[in-house]
């Protein structure tokens, strides 16, 4: 560890050789592979400098808003300050992990456990199921731009969710994990593993919170979703950090033969928030669809990076990330398409579509395409536009007032995401967390 | 009782003066239609009337039950009890019918009233089994990737739910092939019983054949030049708008 201390404070911030031992200490009773693992990853991010402007995976960003320091390890808390949460829909299950500790669990109902569903904290599903989480748990290499960030959150992963459907067997009800940060400094890496195999079906929401008055929090967390052949996964992210958060959400998906993967995440939180998102299409048939919806207010900066890789033919990928921003609030999107050379027949769509409620706020937009294939359909685009005035004057001609009226207006071009979640409940109750969070 | 006074009316587009002295009083329970050519500030009337902010009232004014509504906002003159059917509806992705015809009566409602939400579905329904609309219509959303008869029943449907006092209908026939004119006319005279009055926009007889003006007014450059019953509209078809033309040429001469 001598070596480690060497390290400028500038590059590890808080997370200091000295505090990567204090959190080793609180997971030794974790498999050897994983401590190993997480060793090599504090080296690498010890090693890895901070991003530079000249980096193309960080044109636009707040690079001053990326400091580490002054962060701490989230700290026991008392359960009791907790208050239960819920899906907002008739759920399989649920998880609460306030500070990396499970403070609430609703059990999975015995008919899926019986056909060996496995829904529990990450923690216990390494020492239990090590063999199911090995393969998969950051088993996919970081190329967005945020090696250092992924290295910090895999060498101080404390704990997360773990979900496994087995071959054949549907989950037909949404698994809820409710990560919640609490007190002022906190540091929390929270980590969501999906794992479906073959024919599995699956829905998962995840919800990022912070205690009321939190202040500065550091959310550095990320979610591995695996769809094996014809299984068919959802993915709900709600990230609502306290508005003095830098936040960090690195998502890698692995889509299989024949497979059905669709992530949907809705951005309001953070003062900083960080997002790369990398899809691969890895067998004939997988189809991703890589959905976001973003609440940018105040001078928050909402940094979204996505990698679309189709290596296999007949595959597709459609990507719809849409932002709406107020105030002076700001919003890069940077989307790249990557056709390998024997992927023919992919079919892949970008587009990155912004709503500007506020002559001061700025939306950046970089699409990208990369093909290697000589018989492939792939679009993609960007747009910022304006509420439509004709719109507008359409629904206050039938007596709805200004405010209502945009306000209905902003929701319909959310609509064309949240249309997406298939459980109306669900739907609904995230409708109703982003109507909030709008009036806020 | 309800009157709808349009007083010498002056209309402009940024320097552009279209409508020129537009005089009309409409009644409860009177279809009154307005034909002309293209270009003679039928449209500019109505969308003016309901507020639109591209059109500049110059001169004039539009009384409602005793009042100017010229100072209105759009929504309020809505609330006053007037209803624009658009020539060209506007598409709203993401917003269904059933919201967006709730937000709007809700919007007439006292504040902090809450609106029943079985009531409202219960009329909604009625009023959709009376224009013969499918309730699977109501959680598309609106008028988006409607076809023009869609689009134009999505208009008389709102007019149903909203019960206004008068209602300037833009050009209801454009776009529609007969069957859907039929049905759309079939849905204004269904609402044609009660008080409403109407004001009808149109450039072709075609429609007055199916909803049967009490009174037809020719309008030309800005204003109404010619008034009279349903045979005025068959004379103007039979003789077409260069008579018009030509008797204004005549007058001004």
């Amino acid at each position: 560890m001598a070596s480690l201390t060497s390290h400028s404070a500038t590059t590890v911030g808080a997370f200091t050789a000295e505090v990567f031992a204090a959190h080793l200490a609180r997971v030794q009773h974790l498999p050897a592979w994983w401590l190993d693992r997480k060793r090599a990853a504090y080296d690498r991010f010890a090693a890895l400098p901070l991003p530079k402007r000249t980096d193309e995976g960080w044109r636009f960003s707040n690079l001053s808003g990326l400091s580490l320091a002054g962060y701490k390890l989230a700290e026991p808390i008392n359960h009791q300050q907790v208050t239960k949460q819920d899906l907002g829909a008739p759920g399989a299950g649920t998880l609460l992990l306030a500070n990396h500790q499970l403070v609430y669990a609703e059990p999975l109902a015995a008919k899926f456990t019986q056909q060996g569903v496995i829904f529990t904290t990450l923690q216990e599903a390494l020492l239990k199921h090590s063999d199911l989480v090995r393969p998969h748990l950051l088993a996919q290499p970081s190329k967005l731009g945020s090696a250092k960030f992924v290295a910090l959150h895999e060498a101080f992963l404390e704990n997360g969710a773990f979900i496994y459907v087995p071959r054949n067997v549907t989950v037909d009800l949404p698994l809820g994990v409710f990560h919640y940060a609490s007190g002022t400094g906190t540091a929390l890496f929270p980590h969501t593993l999906v794992v479906a195999e073959e024919n599995a079906k699956v829905t998962v929401a995840d919800f990022f919170r912070s205690s009321t008055g939190a202040g500065a929090q550091f959310a550095c967390g990320g979610n591995d979703l695996y769809a094996g052949h014809g299984a068919q996964v959802t993915y709900l992210a709600m990230q609502d950090w306290s508005r003095e958060t830098l936040s960090f959400q690195f998502n890698a998906t692995v889509a299989r033969r024949d497979t059905r993967v669709l992530s949907i995440n809705l951005h309001a939180g953070a003062r900083q928030a960080r997002h790369e998102s990398f899809s691969q299409l890895q067998a004939p048939g997988a189809h991703s669809e890589m959905l976001a919806l973003t609440i940018a207010h105040g001078t928050q900066e909402f940094d979204q990076r996505t990698l679309q890789i189709h290596q296999a033919p007949n595959t597709s990928s459609n990507l719809l990330y849409k932002n709406a921003l107020l105030d002076q609030a700001k919003t890069i999107f940077s989307g790249l398409i990557v056709v390998d050379p024997d992927a023919q027949k992919t079919d892949a769509y970008q587009s990155n579509r912004n709503l500007m409620l506020s002559d001061e706020a700025e939306a950046n937009s970089l699409p990208g395409l990369e093909i290697q294939a000589n018989d492939v359909r792939c679009t993609h685009g960007a747009t910022s536009a304006r509420i439509d005035a004709e719109q507008e004057f359409y629904l206050e001609s039938r007596g709805i007032n200004p405010t209502q009226a945009q306000e209905l207006l902003v929701f319909g071009f959310f609509e064309e995401v949240l249309g997406k979640i298939e459980n109306s409940q669900l739907h609904d109750s995230l409708a109703e967390i982003i109507r909030e969070k709008f009036k806020a | 009782m309800s009157l709808l006074e349009i007083k010498n009316l002056h209309i402009s587009i940024g320097d552009k003066a279209i409508v020129k002295g537009f005089n009309l009083t409409i009644k409860p329970g009177e279809v009154h239609a307005i034909m002309g050519p293209n270009g003679t500030g039928k449209s500019t009337l109505a969308k003016a009337i309901a507020g639109h902010p591209s059109y500049t009232i110059t001169g004039g004014d539009v009384i409602l039950d005793g009042k100017s509504i010229l100072a209105m906002q759009p929504d309020e003159r809505a609330r006053s009890g007037l209803f624009l059917a658009f020539q060209y509806p506007s598409e709203i992705p993401g917003v269904s019918i059933a919201n967006f015809l709730r937000a709007a009566v809700q919007a007439r409602m006292a504040e902090g009233e809450e609106l029943d939400a079985s009531g409202y579905y219960k009329k909604l329904y009625s009023k959709m089994d009376l224009l013969k609309i499918d309730r699977k219509f109501t959680s598309r959303a609106v008028n988006d990737g409607f076809s023009g008869g869609e689009k134009k029943r999505c208009e008389i449907l709102q007019m149903a739910m909203l019960e206004p006092h008068f209602a300037l209908m833009d050009e209801t026939d454009s776009g529609l092939d007969i069957d859907a004119l039929r049905i759309v006319a079939d849905g204004v005279n269904t609402l044609r019983s009660g008080p409403l009055g109407i004001l009808l926009i149109t450039h072709y007889q075609r429609l007055l054949d199916y909803i049967v003006p009490d009174f037809v007014h020719v309008m030309y450059d800005g204003r109404i030049v010619k008034s009279g019953n349903k045979s005025l509209a068959l004379e103007l078809e039979a003789k077409g708008y260069d008579w018009v033309k030509q008797e204004f040429a005549a007058a001004n001469a």
